[in-house]
C-alpha cells in the first residue's frame, strides 16, 4: 500500500531526496566551494521533473488515505511550477556569482519551496495544504533575506516572515472553524457536508479566513502590502522566484481548496473573489503608476495580474478553472522574461534598477529593446501578443457565469494599467539615453528574454496554436471539476 | 491558391523579421536596403493581392476565398472577403508602398521605421480579412502598437504626448467591443462573423438598473461596438485625438492614419453594428445623424480657422467621415455604397493631402500656412497636383470625392431631408475651408526669403503621386469600376438589414410609439 502511495507521489518524494542529498554533497564536498554544480543539478532536477509532469495525468488517484491528491490539474501546475523554478534557478546563477551570494544553500532552499508548491496543488486535506504552504514559506522567508549583509533584503525577509506568519494564522484558524463545523479536515469529507447540508454561518467564517490566507500568498489585495518592499528589497533573482512558481502555486491551490472541498458553495466564496479580484486589478492598475523603481513596479503588476487570474477562479465553473490556469502559465512565462533582463541591470557593478535607467535602450541594445517592449505590452494585455489570450480566456468564463460587470470592470482595470507599460515602451523608445546602462546578457539570459518575447510574440498564429496550451488545460480543469 | 488571403496578410510580417533581427548597422547602405527591402516586400503584396481581385466573383454576395482552421483550441481561425472588405483590401495594399516610397528621405532609425509600417500592414490587412470577431479584435487592436511606436519616435515636438493620446483613447473604446464581443460568444454560442450574421440578437426592451433600455441586448451591444467605431472612425465627440495625433505624426503615419486606419471604424459598422444589430442601428440611427450632422458643420467651421496645415486637413477628414457614418446608417443602396465609395476615395484625397503637406514640410521644416504663400511661383507641378486634391476634398464633379458625397446625400435624402439639407452645407463649407488654403499657401507673390529657394517636386515626388492622381480621376469619372464591386454585397447587406427590420417591425412600431 505504501509503495502504491510513494508512487503517486514520485515527484515529490524525488525532490525531497535530491534536496537532502544536495544539501550533504554542499555540506561535505568543498570542491565545490562556489556552489554552480549544485545549482545546475538542481535546475535540471526541476526541469526533468516538470517535462515528465507535462505527459499529464489521466484519472483521479489518491495517496496516504487522501491526504494527497494526484489529477491533471495538479499535473499541469507542477509542471508549470517546477519548469518556472528551474528558469528562475538557472537566471540566478550569474547574478549570484557576482555579488558572491553563490552559496550550496540557494539552490537546495528552493527545490525546498518547489517541494512545499508541488503539496500544495496536491493536497487532499487541510492539513497537507497547510504543511505545503508552511515548508513553501519557511524556504521563502529565508531567501527573501539571502543577502543577509544588506539591511534592505534583511528587512524584506523579516517584513515578509511577520506577515506571513499572520496569515498563516489566519488560515489555520479558518481551517480550525472549518474542521469544527464539518468534523473533517479532508477536503472531499468538506464537500460531503456542503453538499448535504450547505454552508452554515460558521462554515462560511472559516471560509472567509481560509480565503484571507489564501489571498495573501498569492498577494492579492486587501492583503498585498508585503509585496512591493520584499519584491524591492530581496536581490533580483529572488524577486523573479517570487514572480514566477509561487504565484502558480498559490492559485492553484485556491482553485483546489475552493473547487475541491467548497465546489457547491460557489455563490459563497464568489463574493469573496469578484471583491479581491476587483481591489487586485486596479490597485494593481493605479498604484503602479506612481512607481521609480522596476521591481516595484513589477510587484504592482503581479498584483494586478493576480486580480485577472481570480475573475477566472470567480466564474466558478470549468471554463474559469482553465482560464485561471492558461493565465498563470502565461504570467509565468512573461515573468522569467522580463527578469531575465531586469537581474542583469547594473550601472558601474552595482544593480540599477530605476525605470529611468532604461531610458534609450531602443538605440543602445535595440534587440533586448524589442524583446522586452513585446514583454512588457504583452503583460498589458494588448493583442495580438499572447497576454491578451489570458485575459481573454478569464474575461469569457466570467461572461459565462454572468459576472458581465466583472469583466468590464476588468476590462476598464487593463486600461490602466495599459498606462505604465506603454510608459516602460516610452522610455525605452522615445527617451534619449542618459547614462548608458552597462549591460551584457550572459547566454541563458538572452535565450530566456528571447524565447519567452518570442513565444508572447507569435505563438498565438495557427500553425503554432500556442503549443496546445490551451487543451492542456481544458483537461486539468475538467479533472478538476470533473 | 487557398491561402492568399493569409498570404497577403502575413507576407509583410515576414519581411518585418530581418529588419527587426537581422539588419546590422546604421549606415546610409544599410538604410538603403531597409527601404529597399521594404518597399519590395509592400510591392509584391499589392501583385500578390491583385491575385484576390482578379479572382473575385462580385455575383456572389457571401465570402469568398474562405480559409479556416483550428485555433488555440476553443477558437477557429477563419479569413474571407466579400464585396465591402475586398476594397479595402485593396486600398491597403496599393497604398503601402506609396508611404513606403514617400519615406525615402527618413534617416533617423531606418530599420524600425519601416518594420514599424510592414507589422501595422500585416495588422491593418488582416482586419478587413478576419471572419472571426476574435481574430478581428486580434488584428483591430494590435494596429495600436506599431502606430503608437510611429507617432512617438518619428513624430514632432509633442510626439509623446500624442502617442499617449491616440493609443489610450482607442483603447478604452475597444475593451468595451471585447466585452460586447464575448457576450456575443455567449449568446450566439460562436464567433464565427458569417454565423453570428445569421444570428438574431435580442431586441426585448430589458431593465437596467432602473433604466429602460429599447432594443434590449441589442442596444446595449450596438453601444459598446460604437464606442470603439465611434473612437476609431472619429465622430464627433470623440475626435479629439485625431488632431494631435495628426499633428505629431510624420507624413507617412498621417498618410496611413488617415486613409487605412480611420477606414476601419467606416468598416466596423458595416461589418457588425448594421447587419448584427439592425434594430439598435434602426433606433440609433437619429442619434448618429445628429453626431454625423454637428460633425461635419462644426468641424468644418474649426477647419477654417486653423493655422497649422495637417490640422486644417485633419478636421476636415473628421467633417467627410461625418458623410460616411450618415451614409452607412442611412441603411439604402445609395447610402451605403455612397459611405464605402466615400471611405475609398477619402483614402486616396486625404492620402494624398497630407502627402502634400509632407512634401513643403520636408523642404521647410514647418506646417504653419503663414509661412508659406505665392508657392505657384516656384513650385508649378506642385500646385497643380495640390489643386487637384484640393478639388477632389472639396468634392468637384469629375473627382471621386463627388461620387461619395452625392450618393450618401441621396441615400440620406431618402430617410431624413432634414439631415441631407444641414449635411449639404458641409460641401460648402468644405470648398470654403479648402479654398481659403489652397489661396493662402500657393497664390499670392512670393514674399518670404525663405521660400526663395523651394525646390519643385522631385521625380521620386512625382512617382508617388502619379497613381494618387489617376485613382482620384478614374474613379471621379468611371466610379463603376468599384461600385460594380460592392454593388451586390451591399444590395444583399440592405436587404438582410430590411428583412430583419420587418421581422421586427411590430415590436419597432410599438416603440416609435412609446417613444412618442
Amino acid at each position: 500500500m505504501t509503495t502504491v502511495d510513494l508512487t503517486i507521489a514520485f515527484p515529490e518524494v524525488v525532490l525531497a531526496l535530491g534536496a537532502m542529498a544536495l544539501l550533504m554533497f554542499g555540506v561535505f564536498d568543498k570542491r565545490n566551494a562556489d556552489g554552480s554544480l549544485i545549482l545546475y543539478l538542481s535546475a535540471a532536477l526541476l526541469a526533468f521533473l516538470g517535462v515528465s509532469e507535462m505527459a499529464g495525468h489521466a484519472g483521479v488517484k489518491t495517496a496516504f488515505n487522501g491526504l494527497f491528491v494526484v489529477d491533471g490539474f495538479a499535473s499541469f501546475a507542477k509542471s508549470v511550477i517546477l519548469l518556472g523554478a528551474s528558469a528562475s534557478l538557472l537566471l540566478a546563477r550569474e547574478y549570484l556569482m557576482r555579488h558572491k551570494m553563490m552559496q550550496y544553500e540557494y539552490p537546495v532552499l528552493i527545490l525546498l519551496a518547489t517541494l512545499g508548491m508541488l503539496i500544495m496543488v496536491s493536497a487532499g486535506d487541510l492539513m497537507t495544504l497547510y504543511m505545503g504552504v508552511e515548508l513553501q514559506s519557511l524556504a521563502l522567508y529565508v531567501i527573501a533575506a539571502f543577502r543577509r549583509d544588506s539591511a534592505r533584503s534583511t528587512e524584506a525577509g523579516l517584513k515578509y516572515f511577520v506577515l506571513g506568519a499572520i496569515s498563516s494564522g489566519l488560515l489555520l484558524y479558518g481551517a480550525s472553524l472549518v474542521y469544527g463545523y464539518t468534523g473533517t479536515t479532508r477536503l472531499s469529507g468538506i464537500a460531503a457536508v456542503v453538499y448535504a447540508d450547505g454552508v452554515s454561518i460558521g462554515l462560511t467564517f472559516g471560509l472567509v479566513f481560509l480565503c484571507a490566507g489564501l489571498a495573501f500568498k498569492i498577494s492579492a489585495a486587501p492583503f498585498h502590502m508585503w509585496t512591493p518592499d520584499v519584491y524591492e528589497g530581496s536581490p533580483t533573482p529572488v524577486t523573479a522566484f517570487f514572480a514566477t512558481a509561487p504565484k502558480a502555486a498559490a492559485g492553484a491551490l485556491f482553485a483546489r481548496a475552493l473547487f475541491d472541498g467548497f465546489g457547491d458553495a460557489v455563490e459563497t466564496w464568489r463574493q469573496i473573489l469578484v471583491f479581491v479580484s476587483i481591489a487586485s486589478m486596479f490597485l494593481g492598475a493605479v498604484a503602479a503608476i506612481g512607481q521609480t523603481n522596476i521591481k516595484r513596479l513589477l510587484a504592482y503588476s503581479s498584483i494586478g495580474h493576480m486580480g485577472f487570474a481570480l475573475v477566472g477562479l470567480a466564474a466558478g465553473s470549468k471554463e474559469g478553472a482553465q482560464a485561471l490556469l492558461i493565465y498563470l502559465a502565461i504570467y509565468v512565462v512573461m515573468n522569467v522574461g522580463v527578469f531575465a533582463f531586469v537581474i542583469c541591470m547594473e550601472k558601474s557593478g552595482r544593480p540599477a534598477t530605476r525605470i529611468a535607467d532604461l531610458a534609450g535602450l531602443s538605440s543602445t541594445h535595440p534587440n533586448m529593446a524589442v524583446c522586452l517592449a513585446a514583454l512588457f505590452l504583452s503583460l498589458a494585455g494588448i493583442p495580438p501578443l499572447v497576454g491578451f489570450f489570458g485575459k481573454y480566456f478569464v474575461f469569457v468564463a466570467a461572461v459565462e457565469a454572468g459576472l458581465i460587470w466583472l469583466a468590464v470592470a476588468g476590462a476598464v482595470a487593463s486600461v490602466i494599467g495599459a498606462f505604465y507599460y506603454l510608459r516602460l515602451v516610452k522610455v525605452m523608445y522615445f527617451d534619449e539615453a542618459t547614462e548608458e546602462l552597462d549591460i551584457s546578457l550572459p547566454l541563458t539570459h538572452r535565450l530566456a528574454l528571447g524565447g519567452a518575447a518570442l513565444v508572447m510574440a507569435f505563438s498565438w498564429l495557427p500553425f503554432i496554436n500556442g503549443f496546445g496550451i490551451v487543451e492542456a488545460a481544458e483537461a486539468a480543469a475538467a479533472s478538476l471539476l470533473g | 491558391m487557398s491561402n492568399i488571403l493569409s498570404f497577403v496578410t502575413f507576407w509583410p510580417l515576414v519581411g518585418a523579421i530581418p529588419l527587426i533581427f537581422l539588419m546590422r548597422g546604421d549606415g546610409p547602405d544599410e538604410r538603403l536596403n531597409a527601404k529597399r527591402l521594404a518597399l519590395f516586400v509592400t510591392t509584391t503584396t499589392f501583385l500578390a493581392s491583385i491575385v484576390i481581385i482578379n479572382g473575385f466573383d462580385p455575383a456572389d454576395t457571401g465570402f469568398q476565398f474562405v480559409e479556416e482552421r483550428d485555433w488555440l483550441g476553443v477558437l477557429t481561425y477563419r479569413m474571407g472577403v466579400d464585396g465591402v472588405s475586398v476594397l479595402f483590401v485593396m486600398l491597403t495594399t496599393f497604398l503601402m508602398p506609396l508611404v513606403i516610397l514617400a519615406s525615402w528621405n527618413v534617416e533617423h532609425r531606418v530599420r524600425e521605421y519601416m518594420a514599424a509600417f510592414l507589422i501595422l500592414e500585416t495588422l491593418m490587412i488582416g482586419v478587413f480579412c478576419a471572419l472571426d470577431i476574435i481574430l478581428f479584435y486580434l488584428f483591430f487592436e494590435g494596429g495600436l502598437i506599431p502606430m503608437f511606436l510611429i507617432i512617438g519616435i518619428w513624430g514632432g515636438k509633442e510626439r509623446v504626448r500624442a502617442a499617449f493620446f491616440f493609443f489610450l483613447y482607442t483603447l478604452l473604446g475597444s475593451v468595451l467591443m471585447l466585452v460586447a464581443m464575448i457576450a456575443m460568444y455567449w449568446d450566439a454560442g460562436t464567433t464565427s462573423i458569417p454565423a453570428l450574421l445569421h444570428h438574431q440578437f435580442s431586441y426585448e426592451t430589458v431593465d437596467l438598473l432602473g433604466w429602460e433600455i429599447i432594443g434590449g441586448a441589442q442596444t446595449l451591444m450596438w453601444l459598446a461596438f460604437f464606442a470603439s467605431f465611434a473612437v476609431k472612425m472619429p465622430m464627433w465627440p470623440v475626435h479629439t485625438w485625431l488632431p494631435k495625433a495628426h499633428v505629431e505624426a510624420p507624413t507617412a503615419g498621417s498618410v496611413v492614419l488617415a486613409a487605412i486606419l480611420l477606414k476601419m471604424g467606416g468598416y466596423g459598422f458595416l461589418r457588425f453594428s448594421l447587419p448584427m444589430f439592425p434594430v439598435a442601428s434602426e433606433i440609433l440611427s437619429g442619434f448618429v445623424f445628429t453626431l454625423s450632422v454637428v460633425a461635419i458643420i462644426y468641424t468644418s467651421l474649426v477647419a477654417l480657422m486653423q493655422e497649422d496645415i495637417k490640422k486644417l486637413i485633419a478636421y476636415s477628414s473628421v467633417a467627410h467621415m461625418g458623410f460616411v457614418t450618415m451614409g452607412i446608417f442611412a441603411a439604402n443602396q445609395q447610402g451605403v455604397d455612397g459611405a464605402i465609395f466615400q471611405m475609398i476615395s477619402h483614402g486616396f484625397i486625404s492620402g494624398a493631402l497630407f502627402l502634400c503637406v509632407g512634401v513643403i514640410y520636408d523642404r521647410m521644416h514647418t506646417r504653419q500656412i503663414a509661412d508659406y504663400g505665392g508657392l505657384v511661383n516656384r513650385m508649378p507641378v506642385y500646385a497643380l497636383v495640390f489643386m487637384l486634391f484640393t478639388m477632389g476634398n472639396v468634392g468637384l464633379p469629375g473627382t471621386s470625392g463627388f461620387v461619395g458625397e452625392f450618393l450618401t446625400l441621396a441615400g440620406v435624402f431618402q430617410v431624413n431631408t432634414w439631415v441631407a439639407f444641414f449635411a449639404a452645407t458641409g460641401v460648402i463649407l468644405s470648398a470654403a475651408y479648402a479654398l481659403w488654403l489652397y489661396r493662402r499657401v500657393i497664390f499670392g507673390e512670393l514674399v518670404k526669403e525663405s521660400l526663395r529657394a523651394i525646390t519643385d517636386m522631385n521625380r521620386r515626388e512625382k512617382a508617388v503621386f502619379a497613381p494618387l492622381i489617376a485613382g482620384t480621376l478614374i474613379l471621379g469619372v468611371y466610379p463603376s469600376l468599384i461600385l460594380d464591386l460592392m454593388g451586390p454585397s451591399v444590395t444583399a447587406l440592405v436587404a438582410g438589414y430590411e428583412t430583419a427590420l420587418a421581422e421586427a417591425a411590430d415590436r419597432v412600431v410599438e416603440i416609435v410609439v412609446a417613444q412618442k
